[in-house]
């Protein structure tokens, strides 16, 4: 556990929606949107954690939570042994310099109204612990190390492509020498023949500045690249987690069977076989009883729909919230290499 | 290096010069024919009032108050290109006086109701909660008076006069870009470009001042522009009324009031100084509608 | 390229934008066909053209600034640029259809998705009434707003009572793609669907208008992977019963290699390589093709580096002198500096525009 250097433990995540008078009159409930459900988990020193997804799986609203950028519901983020929910907004700001985040869209994450210099030098300016001529020498190297022209620091974001935009991103969030940073879906926005570029540089700047990484995706393919670990989400709920090789070949949750068998690869021999997955992903404001997956599980059973099946550990490491893990094996059409 | 005139702590050397995008605007505003005339006139607009005051209108080819009682109401001729009124003034003259107060005015109200407009709309938009619940409903209460009215009710308290009808007017535009600014600051504070601000540690005041008024600004200033006009025909009003300029001041409005009586015998009178409000109004309109269009991101994207 | 087997002859297309620095060439001297039955996959990335390719041949470029500078477009023999707006318009919707990458912007917000078939299908019957041209799923509705105004078709008030009877078809075509409840899908507004939800309609009224062609433009990008995985299935479906052709655009090589009977590759307003697709992901013969390819993550973390490609796409304003792809290419030579290669056959159904592979 000492090598944890960010751990969720139990976090829960709700949004309220707006609850107006006419709904009060109408006696309507107040109505959340549950977006993480108690979900626990830990990164360790210079690993990668894949966080895998797709659209409600509450992975984006986690990776903020685990950077207190929202506060959670309930539950507790331990950075470094020490649990930052009880960290008044102060202190907080202090420990921004440690841990992270890059985000989808480098369109929109940076001020396009800040020149580039001025955008990756930002953090170091907010605490004023450095002079002027150093924070040019903190600049120039980082940027360097992303692979940014040194002559571009007086320009605009638009003056430069998307590929270039999220290394000012990445530069960004390096400057204040952090030790995590939570990558969320960092080239879901960038062209294919870029996005090996960036993932490259990413696992360089890894080894590099020995960063452990919380790496948001829904591309199975770019996290069996990156990352050590994955865990996988399904509409709040944590429902697997391993280390990368043994969740891809040997899964143990009939979701991410599914979601394994949906992914296309670049080999027309490979064609889908997609287990006809019925039904649309649930909606998270009234999430399906028992386990989530359930209306659309092919194998599921009537203990599925009452009972919310618990996460544990199946074999060393590999852990599933799935009531007949141990069996899926033996089911057709499941795992695939 | 990297930097240039960057980055003493807190410092930044963000500019509002780009050349390239200065560039891009200028050719946007040179498309259109009516913008570019709009833009002339209120260019010549604004200088005429510089150079009338800074001058202290000995440049005016008859004193604004000279009074010449052998001479009243003559038609345009050379010798008085606009003709003169009732009381035997030159009425180009007293146009060309009237245009610093018609320029001070406007500028005056709108700096005053865009400084105060944007502390509290900002402040709304990012803060919200109750903060904003408060402000917006003060805002409203502003709103919720006629212009014209909310201007005579507190020149009337104060007294009849050109900076007490600032002072009026004022609160008339205020609720305005209040409203704009907090509009403009929720459009962007979903931005991920303002979580990254929060992410890096910023404080909240910070980030409103560098990255929240920066991209709200331009909107801000062109509906200012629009204004322009707006102000220039209230206040004329106030004087209309007489509660805004005094005699013998020369300014548009009063200098139409005055004359009103005679449209119909000699009508260069009233209708050189009206006309004097219709073309500034109209040019600062136009010239900011041709702003809207160079700042609207899709049209600068044809011409980038 | 002769013969009733092929349904759209693409020759020498060339469409220019005017920016406000002088023109860009968005597709340059475009050569293509499309057979009956088959589904042709473009494949590139961002500012290669795909898209304006599609919107070149249903015709809905925005004129200006967009220009055909060169080329014609035969469909059916037809040479469709050369068609006036008001046959244009009859095609559409009829012979060809378009599918976007976001369906919400194709669907009137006012009107329930049963009442959009509706008019799809009753268009689709009426389609001889030369006087009420219409487009589908165009997300520039200008005609579509004034078929829809002849027609008398009202929307529904908020808070009137839904229930209404759709006509069989209707709830067939839902069926068709696999939506589980179509009489509770055909009474809901395109708000209140999701976006798997939404493209199915949309592939529902292709699947009612029964084209000839279908383009899809990026249909699954915005989708979920398990949902694309269901959206994929429904695209070969509507080639497999209706007998459409399809040109499925997309910059995900993947997708392509799942839908695909052959595969165009674009690169910089360029085809670069064009082939059957069990062919090209096999044996890709552009450098970028391949590159492409090897780029793809395949590999677990500890499996060494993923094969990237330097340097980034090319400003179509300034474009690299001669082949586009060699200030990237591993391959490089003098000849690739100074001159353009062009398309050449190098074997069955397949032609590469590289001079690596032109035979001296």
């Amino acid at each position: 556990m000492t090598d944890d250097i960010i751990e969720a433990r139990d976090v829960v995540k709700h949004f309220p929606i707006r609850y107006e008078l006419a709904d009060r009159v109408l006696r309507k409930e107040r109505q959340r949107v549950h977006a993480v459900d108690s979900v626990s988990l830990s990164v360790k020193v210079r690993e990668t954690l894949g966080l895998v997804g797709e659209s409600g799986s509450g992975k984006t609203t986690l990776g903020k939570v685990m950077l207190m950028l929202d506060r959670p519901t309930s539950g507790q983020i331990i950075f470094k042994g020490e649990d930052l929910t009880t960290v008044n907004d102060e202190g907080l700001r202090a420990k921004r310099k440690k841990m992270q985040i890059v985000f989808q869209n480098p369109n929109a994450s940076l001020d396009p109204r800040q020149r580039i210099g001025d955008i990756i030098a930002e953090p170091l300016t907010v605490f004023r612990e450095h002079g002027r001529s150093e924070i040019h020498e903190i600049v120039a190297r980082i940027s360097e190390a992303v692979g940014l022209p040194l002559d571009g620091m007086m320009r605009f974001p638009h003056e430069f492509s998307g590929g270039q935009r999220q290394r000012v991103a990445i530069a960004r969030a390096l400057v204040m020498n952090p030790e995590f940073i939570v990558l969320d879906e960092p080239t879901s926005a960038l062209d294919s023949s870029i996005q090996a570029q960036i993932l490259n540089l990413l696992r360089r700047l890894q080894d590099e500045f020995s960063l452990s990484y919380l790496f948001i995706t829904h591309n199975v393919n770019v996290v069996k690249y990156m990352a050590d670990r994955v865990a996988v989400m399904y509409c709040g709920k944590l429902v697997e987690i391993g280390e990368t090789k043994e969740v891809l070949e040997h899964p143990m949750h009939p979701y991410t069977i599914t979601l394994i068998s949906s992914i296309p690869l670049p080999d027309p021999e490979e064609k889908l076989e997609t287990k006809d997955l019925t039904g649309e992903i649930p909606s998270s404001v009234n999430p399906p009883t028992g386990c989530r997956f359930h209306p659309r599980c092919p194998y599921a059973q009537e203990i599925c729909k009452t009972t919310e099946p618990p996460l544990r550990e199946v074999s060393r490491g590999h852990w599933s919230a799935c009531h007949f893990a141990e069996s899926l094996g033996d089911l057709p059409g499941s795992g695939r290499s | 290096m990297a930097t240039e005139n960057a980055d003493e702590p807190g410092r930044d050397s963000r500019s509002l010069i780009d050349f390239h995008e200065l560039r891009i605007t200028l050719r946007i505003l040179g498309q259109s024919k009516i913008t570019v005339l709009s833009l002339f006139i209120v260019i010549a607009f604004l200088a005429i009032a510089l150079f009338v005051y800074v001058t202290g209108g000995h440049i005016l080819p008859y004193p604004a108050n000279f009074i010449n009682t052998r001479e009243i109401l003559q038609p345009p001729s050379f010798a008085h290109l606009l003709g003169t009124d009732s009381l035997g003034r030159d009425i180009l003259s007293r146009v060309l006086a009237g245009a610093p107060v018609d320029a001070r005015v406007p500028i005056a109200v709108l700096s005053i109701a865009l400084s105060l407009g944007m502390v509290s709309g900002t402040v709304a938009g990012y803060v919200g909660g109750v903060v904003e619940e408060v402000i917006m409903r003060v805002t409203d209460i502003f709103l919720a008076f006629p212009g014209i009215v909310l201007a005579l009710v507190i020149v009337a308290a104060l007294g009849p006069s050109v900076n007490n009808s600032i002072i009026a007017l004022a609160p008339v535009w205020w609720p305005v870009y209040t409203r704009l600014a907090r509009g403009q600051t929720l459009a962007i504070k979903s931005q991920p470009f303002i979580e990254a601000s929060r992410a890096i540690g910023q404080r909240p005041r910070a980030t409103l001042l560098r990255h929240i008024v920066p991209n709200i600004l331009p909107v801000m200033l062109v509906y200012a522009t629009l204004d322009f006009g707006n102000v220039i025909l209230t206040f004329s009003v106030l004087s209309f009324l007489g509660v805004g300029a005094q005699p013998p001041l020369s300014e548009w409005g009063l200098m139409t009031y005055q004359s009103e009586q005679y449209l119909s015998t000699a009508a260069w009178a009233p209708v050189a100084p009206a006309l004097a409000i219709f073309l500034v109004a109209i040019s600062f309109s136009l010239f900011g509608d041709g702003l809207r269009d160079a700042f609207d991101p899709k049209i600068r994207g044809l011409f980038n | 390229m002769n013969g009733s087997d092929w349904l759209l002859n693409i020759s020498d297309l060339t469409v220019e934008y005017k920016t406000g620095r002088g023109k860009i060439t968005a597709l340059s001297h475009l050569s293509l066909g499309v057979r009956r039955g088959e589904i042709l996959a473009v494949v590139g990335e961002s500012g290669c053209g795909k898209s304006t390719l599609g919107l070149s041949i249903i015709n809905l470029l925005q004129k200006p600034p967009a220009s055909i500078a060169s080329g014609e477009i035969l469909f059916n023999g037809t040479d469709i640029l050369k068609l006036n707006e008001g046959r244009m318009a009859a095609l559409r919707g009829t012979e060809i259809s378009m599918i976007f990458q976001d369906p919400m912007s194709s669907l009137d917000p006012v009107y329930t998705v049963g009442q959009q078939l509706r008019e799809a299908i009753n268009t689709k019957e009426g389609r001889d009434d030369k006087k009420k041209p219409y487009v589908v799923s165009s997300p520039d509705l200008e005609y579509g707003a004034k078929a829809r105004a002849s027609r008398l078709m009202l929307p529904q008030l908020p808070g009137a009572r839904r229930e209404r009877r759709h006509g069989e078809d209707i709830i067939e075509a839902l069926r068709a793609v696999n939506i589980s409840d179509p009489e509770k899908v055909a009474n809901k507004y395109p708000h209140e669907l999701s976006g798997g939800i939404a493209q199915r309609v949309m592939i529902a009224q292709a699947l009612v208008e029964r084209p000839s062609l279908l383009i899809a433009d990026e249909p699954t990008s915005a989708l979920d992977v398990t949902i694309q995985a269901q959206v994929l299935k429904l695209i070969k479906k509507l080639r497999d019963e209706i007998g459409s052709s399809v040109i499925f655009i997309t910059h995900d090589l993947a997708v392509a290699a799942q839908v695909a009977d052959r595969v165009a590759v674009m690169y910089a307003a360029q085809l670069v390589e064009l082939s059957g697709a069990g062919e090209l992901f096999k044996r890709p013969l552009h450098p970028y093709s391949e590159a492409l390819i090897l780029s793809f993550p395949r590999r677990y973390k500890d499996q060494g580096r993923l094969d990237a490609i330097s340097g980034d796409v090319p400003d179509l304003r300034a474009p690299p002198s001669g082949c586009r792809f060699h200030p990237r290419c591993k391959y490089a030579f003098d000849r690739c500096t100074a001159e353009m290669p062009h398309l050449v056959d190098v074997g069955s159904d397949h032609q590469v525009a590289c001079f690596l592979r032109e035979k001296p």
